[in-house]
């Protein structure tokens, strides 16, 4: 059984929906990327998926139990993290406090302060401004903080929302290098993405989102290849 | 969490240079000598001209005309003259004196120095313009009027020496921690006293421009930072020391008609405290929230064996009509919070500025005309007795320690124990798991609910908890007052407290923090209660000081760290990344 399983979904903002009913999975350790142009509905699958929106039609189901009108704390709960578009660290706090808040269901003091060095050395930058005020920090460094207060609640699942985005050439290798490695790790992830490219390549699975239906899909090394994605998605002739 | 705090002087901080007098002195007219000794001078001529006469006629008020000891304003005068010998000293680079100025001396010199002239010369002023003409100077009046003159004029040939907060060469033993936090709250108390006892306008106004610009000077001094931080490193130590100098003030002050005032403003403070959890914490706008001191004050009364009320047969303890006062507050911060607190932004500030109103209009009406009897209607619950605890009579006479304690003395006690237990509760749920929830949620309440935080729960929470708070205050304000009327519980009005004012007082005080509401509820209230003169238009000056406040200090008197941030992100972020720059540079050097 898959560990996530997003059966015929539909959600609709008033009268206009945005997602058309789609279906995919995501198996245990797996890396499942949705890809797609602005207005595909990827953002809106992830956060119908973590609660914040609930759905006009159709299942969604995590380990097994049906979550689709689980309210997003409870969500979280579950094991299933979502670091969100455009990040939304707490500038105003400092980068440990932030890390302390994604570990907030969490009551084993240990267990928190090891995550939390596990954190530090993962991205050493941050350990380095522990107590520096988050919005004083780069984009790219607020990405990492996103993504590693996002483990902070030791996630079965993880969501990451256009990781990628605003960010320089250089730091969207290092924010991809870091998903490789927690892939290696064996972290399940699903991952929304404009970069196709980077996105594909480190993919198990990919499903390439079109105004709200799922075009294609397949594994991400195919897809990579697929001519029609090189296409659209590559800017190649 | 100690060791998130940097120790001063230690390591991993970047050193600033310690010595003040190191500054290049720029565009000085006249050599720095030559200005520290006219300010010398000047202070000694002030301190001197306090002990003799400044009118020849006793009809000013605060009587000025004796020789020999000061009176009156002199003896602001007198302290301030002091001061400023004090704060030359570090000046001069006295040991130990130093430790007052982080930022440089000239900015204290100028305060003080001012603070010493403005507050003198409006007292020599206004002797003129009551007694109509100068004439009624006398040589003391001459001698005050130079002598306070001179420190202005040294202090504004100095050039400027402001940089940035030095270090404290090392950090302070515990004890003399202790002994500035009690001095200084001590002085504090002192100074509010001295504030609250003076008996006529003038008398106020010297004290308040002296107060203001010697404020004025310490803060840009860079101490009033350092003891903020004392205070932050010590929080014990400063919770009981200020409970201790509250409380030695009522030993000091046994007079009623001044104990009445301090009542009032203790009440005024506490609710402040609790509206801060609502707004300071939780982010939440309420602007009805002297309602919940009404329901409490209303649910009280009508059980306190009143013979206006409604049940004047029931005349329950005091700690069932805590029980009650503060229950009812709790269902209706429920009631009004439950469907309101699902949406976000300006639709809570609405809905809770109508049931302020509203509270006021139906207590109003259920007088058995309009509506159930219930509430008296406009008259209100009166009659209230006198609180009994232990066989305490808090309406009769009581020798304390060899002090006699009135009525409003043994509340002042009573009030004082209820604030430190709002203080006691906003400090722990400060820190909670609570507190922590509600911080996420005012930052960002999506990514809090991304975080598994229920935010609907936790404002909720805040909300009742708030509302708690006041009806607690309210049931001890239901007996104090002896009365509960309706008009009691306005949303503004001219004096405190009132919604519009208990926002004001969280707001101006600093949000977020203990004791900026406690300061700017004794503000909100010390002020306008002593500018009678103003009468009917202490509104438009108080929206005016709103204002201004709004415009040069918009994260309030006290500011609290992350508020702060919000309103100079630009100026902190270029501290922090220079900070760091520092450090990198360092451990570069280090490196090679």
């Amino acid at each position: 059984m898959a560990l996530l399983e997003v059966r015929d979904l539909h959600v609709a903002y008033g009268k206009i929906e945005a997602v058309k009913g789609i279906s995919f999975e995501v198996e245990q350790g797996q890396v499942v990327t949705l890809i797609g142009t602005n207005g595909a509905g990827k953002t809106t699958t992830l956060r119908t998926i973590s609660g914040l929106l609930r759905p006009a039609a159709g299942r969604i189901m995590f380990d097994g139990k049906t979550i689709q009108n689980t309210p997003a704390h409870q969500i979280v709960s579950m094991g299933l993290a979502h670091s969100p578009e455009g990040r939304h660290i707490f500038p105003r706090m400092t980068i440990e406090e932030n890390l302390l808040l994604g570990a907030y269901l969490r009551k084993d003091a240990a267990g928190i302060a090891e995550d939390v060095s596990n954190a530090y050395s993962m991205f050493p930058i941050l350990g380095e401004r522990r107590s520096q005020a988050a919005g004083t920090l780069s984009g790219g460094e607020q990405q990492m903080l996103a993504m590693a207060r996002a483990l902070m609640c030791r996630p079965r699942l993880l969501m990451l929302d256009e990781p990628s985005m605003g960010l320089s050439p250089i730091m969207m290798k290092q924010i991809m290098d870091t998903i490789t490695q927690l892939k290696s790790s064996g972290t399940t992830i699903l991952l929304v993405e404009q970069n196709a490219q980077a996105a594909l390549s480190l993919a198990d699975q990919g499903h390439v989102l079109e105004v709200g239906r799922i075009a294609l899909s397949g594994r991400g090394a195919d897809l990579l290849h697929d001519e029609q994605v090189r296409k659209t998605y590559l800017g190649e002739e | 969490m100690a060791d998130k705090v940097p120790e001063w002087g230690s390591a991993s901080q970047p050193r600033q240079p310690d010595t003040l007098s190191a500054q290049p002195q720029r565009n000085a007219a006249v050599s720095p000598a030559l200005a520290k000794a006219l300010i010398g001078l000047g202070a000694l001529a002030t301190i001197a001209s306090t002990f003799l006469a400044w009118t020849w006629t006793t009809s000013f008020p605060g009587d000025l005309s004796v020789t020999g000891y000061p009176g009156g304003n002199q003896v602001i005068t007198l302290v301030v003259g002091v001061l400023l010998l004090v704060a030359l000293g570090t000046a001069y680079g006295l040991p130990g004196l130093r430790w007052l100025a982080p930022r440089g001396h000239v900015r204290l010199l100028r305060g003080l120095a001012l603070a010493g002239a403005v507050s003198t010369w409006y007292i020599l002023l206004a002797v003129a313009i009551e007694l109509n003409g100068i004439a009624n100077w006398v040589t003391g009046s001459w001698v005050a009027l130079t002598a306070t003159a001179l420190p202005v004029a040294g202090a504004f040939l100095l050039a400027d020496d402001r940089h940035e907060a030095a270090r404290p060469p090392a950090a302070l033993p515990r004890w003399a921690q202790t002994v500035i936090i009690l001095a200084a709250i001590i002085s504090a108390m002192f100074i509010a006293d001295y504030g609250i006892t003076t008996s006529f306008t003038e008398e106020f106004i010297g004290f308040a421009l002296a107060v203001g610009l010697a404020a004025w000077g310490l803060n840009s001094s860079g101490v009033l930072a350092r003891l903020t931080e004392l205070n932050a490193r010590n929080r014990v130590a400063t919770s009981a020391a200020a409970f201790a100098a509250a409380l030695l003030f009522v030993f000091l002050q046994t007079s009623d008609q001044y104990n009445t005032i301090a009542d009032d403003i203790l009440i005024f403070a506490t609710v402040a405290l609790g509206l801060n959890i609502v707004v300071g914490l939780a982010g939440l706008l309420d602007l009805g929230y002297v309602a919940f001191l009404g329901v409490g004050a209303y649910s009280a009364a009508l059980v306190s064996g009143a013979a206006s009320s409604r049940f004047a047969h029931t005349a329950l303890p005091f700690w069932a009509q805590i029980l009650i006062g503060v229950g009812v507050s709790i269902i209706a911060g429920v009631i009004i919070g439950a469907p309101t607190l699902r949406l976000r932004g300006d639709y809570l500030a609405i809905v809770t500025l109508g049931f302020g109103e509203i509270f006021r209009i139906v207590v109003n009406n259920l007088n058995g005309v309009s509506g159930p009897s219930l509430t008296n209607g406009p008259e209100g619950v009166y009659g209230v007795p006198d609180l009994s605890l232990f066989g305490y009579d808090f309406g009769k006479p009581h020798v304390l320690f060899g002090v006699t304690f009135g009525k409003f003395g043994n509340y002042y006690l009573l009030l004082l124990v209820a604030m430190a237990i709002v203080v006691f509760i906003y400090a722990r749920v400060n820190e909670s798991r609570l507190g922590r929830a509600w911080v996420a949620i005012r930052e960002d309440e999506t990514a809090a609910e991304a975080m598994g935080i229920h935010g609907y729960r936790f404002k909720l929470l805040a909300f009742a908890l708030g509302a708690s708070l006041a009806g607690f205050a309210g049931t001890i304000n239901a007996h104090l007052l002896n009365t509960v009327t309706p008009d009691q519980y306005m949303f503004s009005a001219s004096s405190p407290p009132n919604s519009a004012f208990l926002l004001a007082a969280v707001v101006l005080g600093g949000m977020g923090t203990i004791s900026g509401p406690l300061l700017g509820a004794s503000l909100l209230y010390l002020v306008p209660a002593k500018f009678e003169f103003f009468q009917n238009k202490q509104l438009l000056l108080f929206g005016l000081a709103l204002i201004l406040m709004m415009r040069f200090r918009p994260e309030g008197l006290v500011p609290n760290k992350r508020r702060q941030l919000e309103f100079h992100e630009e100026e902190v972020a270029e501290a922090e990344a220079h900070a760091v720059a520092e450090a990198d540079a360092s451990e570069a050097e280090a490196v090679a």
